[in-house]
């Protein structure tokens, strides 16, 4: 699609477009870039010299058993999350969407710890269960469950896990409930007069038509849980205990933060960076987001 | 629908709703009732969920004083901080995003394809993925610890630019004729006839980039390093010592709550621009 009138002019277009380039060349494609070329280089502890490795930095990751830690954590994570959050979400959508008094109010009260920092989000949750003086780890003890996530790593990545559905379900929520209010009344009418009866016309008719909003939220979930929960783990864990909570990202922050191997923290943001772009691709191409040229 | 509505199909979709609504305010609850306590009620977790009496004492403390153990940034300069940041990405990135946005979509020139991709790759191209170089360049220009470093960057906005564009596409193309006969030329009428139509989706974006730039958190943590550049974000963190008891945890709370209260507001005032700038972002 293209405009049929549009003006001249050798110069404005692109004065029009430079504030933009400048900055995207500067501060995304020359750190991109400058990312993917260390990653091939080995530094000295000092950063004086460097010295071209090839591939190495990646063979050394790709063979350690703590990189494939970090991943399998990673990905346990954001199973849990999306798998809970969408479908606590989907729950709350499906009451929001029927016909009752007060569905705006609901929709208001879901929808703001969107507004929340992650950072932030981690810090509540960590008060309400830190060990010693925190209301649920209380709780927990008087149950006799021995609660200590400074400890325990599997507590550890409950905590994380919590506190990222808790402030991701009013996302969900808010595009489930779009979806569901796109599904015309009359099929469910339709089908009602038919002698569906309410679970079955949820599976036929609302799984069904909603599943490409479902699909969407997943790959919009992942992308949350891999970068977007940096805050989370900073505040409530760092990565601990003994990196049971440590994700790709985390990693990569931790290990060119002590500056002793930039290589290698390099090497892993270009995977991280594939990642991105696999995921990109999958939502753009899946989901039909319309950006032809 | 055709079933008969019993009692209990009635009152469900409210209990469930009503449990969600408590689940979901629980944690904010707490963290505002400890925030009205003092050190020791809240140490000991004696507080239980009524509201004590230190609310004056403690917000007035963290606001123009600071907690004293790790920081002493007063949260007064770390709201202001928070707030500059803040407007300044959200304002940069609708600025920078319409006139390009305008440039793609009204002009034709050498490399338009081009430089329209340029733009959208670096949704592929996030902080995450680029730290440690992206410093690299900041702290080269010399701009840690400045606002022009904490926001600059974060202006660019592929998001910003699809969006216009999306929207530029859907104007109906006898404006820019009549513009023309009338014998506008571009500025003209991207400033009598585009920006006015555009104003509502200025105030989406608006709102949803404000939630943005408050919510940072790795940029400004690798950005700033003197208490007062802080964010607010980052100061709460700071407030929080791991493995010790001297975390004074009232007055953390009531940062965190401090910190919400921004964005949270702008969310429920302004529900329906947030909506749609959610949605529409999203697209």
């Amino acid at each position: 699609m293209e405009k049929h009138a549009i003006f001249g002019g050798k110069v404005l277009p692109y004065a029009l477009l430079a504030p933009q380039l400048a900055i995207i060349l500067v501060f995304f494609y020359w750190p991109a870039s400058q990312a993917v070329w260390q990653s091939f280089l080995q530094q000295d502890a000092f950063g004086l010299k460097s010295e071209f490795i090839g591939l190495a930095n990646y063979a050394e990751l790709l063979t350690s058993r703590e990189y494939y830690r970090t991943l399998s954590t990673t990905l346990v994570f954001s199973t849990a999350v999306a798998g809970l959050s969408l479908g606590i979400a989907l729950l709350l959508a499906v009451q929001a969407d029927k016909q009752i008094r007060g569905a705006g109010v609901y929709r208001t009260l879901l929808i703001w710890p969107y507004a929340v920092a992650p950072a932030v989000a981690g810090v509540l949750w960590l008060f309400m269960f830190q060990p010693s003086l925190g209301m649920l780890a209380r709780g927990l003890r008087t149950l006799g469950v021995d609660w200590n996530p400074l400890l325990n790593g599997n507590h550890a990545m409950t905590l994380v896990v919590l506190a990222a559905t808790w402030k991701q379900i009013s996302y969900n929520f808010l595009f489930f409930l779009a979806g569901l209010q796109a599904i015309p009344r009359s099929v469910y009418e339709a089908a009602a007069i038919d002698g569906a009866k309410p679970r079955r016309r949820f599976w036929t008719i609302t799984f069904p038509l909603l599943s490409p909003t479902a699909f969407f939220l997943l790959v919009v979930n992942v992308v949350y849980v891999f970068f977007d929960t940096f805050g989370i783990i900073d505040t409530v864990t760092q990565g601990g205990p003994s990196k049971a909570t440590e994700t790709l990202v985390y990693k990569v922050y931790v290990d060119g933060k002590l500056g002793s191997d930039l290589g290698g923290s390099a090497a892993q943001s270009v995977i991280l960076l594939v990642i991105v772009m696999a995921l990109t691709a999958v939502q753009f191409k899946f989901i039909e987001r319309k950006v032809t040229y | 629908m055709v079933e008969q509505h019993t009692a209990l199909s009635r009152l469900l979709p409210h209990l469930i709703l009503g449990i969600g609504v408590l689940v979901v305010a629980f944690p904010v609850y707490l963290a505002f009732i400890a925030s009205t306590h003092d050190a020791a009620a809240v140490i000991n977790g004696t507080f239980g969920l009524l509201p004590g009496g230190r609310l004056i004492e403690n917000y007035g403390r963290v606001l123009f004083t600071g907690s004293s153990s790790t920081t002493r940034e007063p949260v007064w300069t770390m709201l202001v901080n928070s707030f500059v940041m803040a407007m300044t990405v959200a304002g940069g990135k609708i600025l920078i995003s319409i006139i390009s946005a305008f440039a793609v979509v009204y002009f034709k020139f050498p490399f338009r394809t081009a430089i329209f991709w340029i733009i959208f790759v670096t949704l592929m191209l996030p902080v995450e993925v680029r730290i440690y170089p992206t410093y690299k360049v900041v702290s080269d220009l010399g701009l840690l610890d400045t606002y022009s470093g904490l926001t600059v960057p974060l202006v660019a906005s592929a998001t910003g630019t699809l969006l216009f564009r999306q929207f530029f596409m859907t104007v109906p193309d006898e404006l820019i004729e009549a513009s023309k006969i009338d014998g506008a030329g571009p500025w003209k009428f991207f400033r009598d006839t585009l920006v006015p139509l555009s104003l509502t989706t200025c105030a989406a974006l608006f709102v949803i980039q404000f939630i943005y730039g408050w919510n940072q958190y790795l940029w400004p943590l690798l950005i700033t390093t003197r208490d007062n550049m802080q964010t607010i974000v980052i100061g709460i963190k700071k407030m929080i010592v791991t493995q010790d008891a001297l975390t004074e945890w009232q007055l953390a709370m009531a940062t965190a709550v401090l910190a919400m209260l921004p964005p949270v507001l702008v969310v429920v005032l302004m529900q329906r621009l947030f909506v749609k700038g959610l949605v529409e972002t999203e697209k």
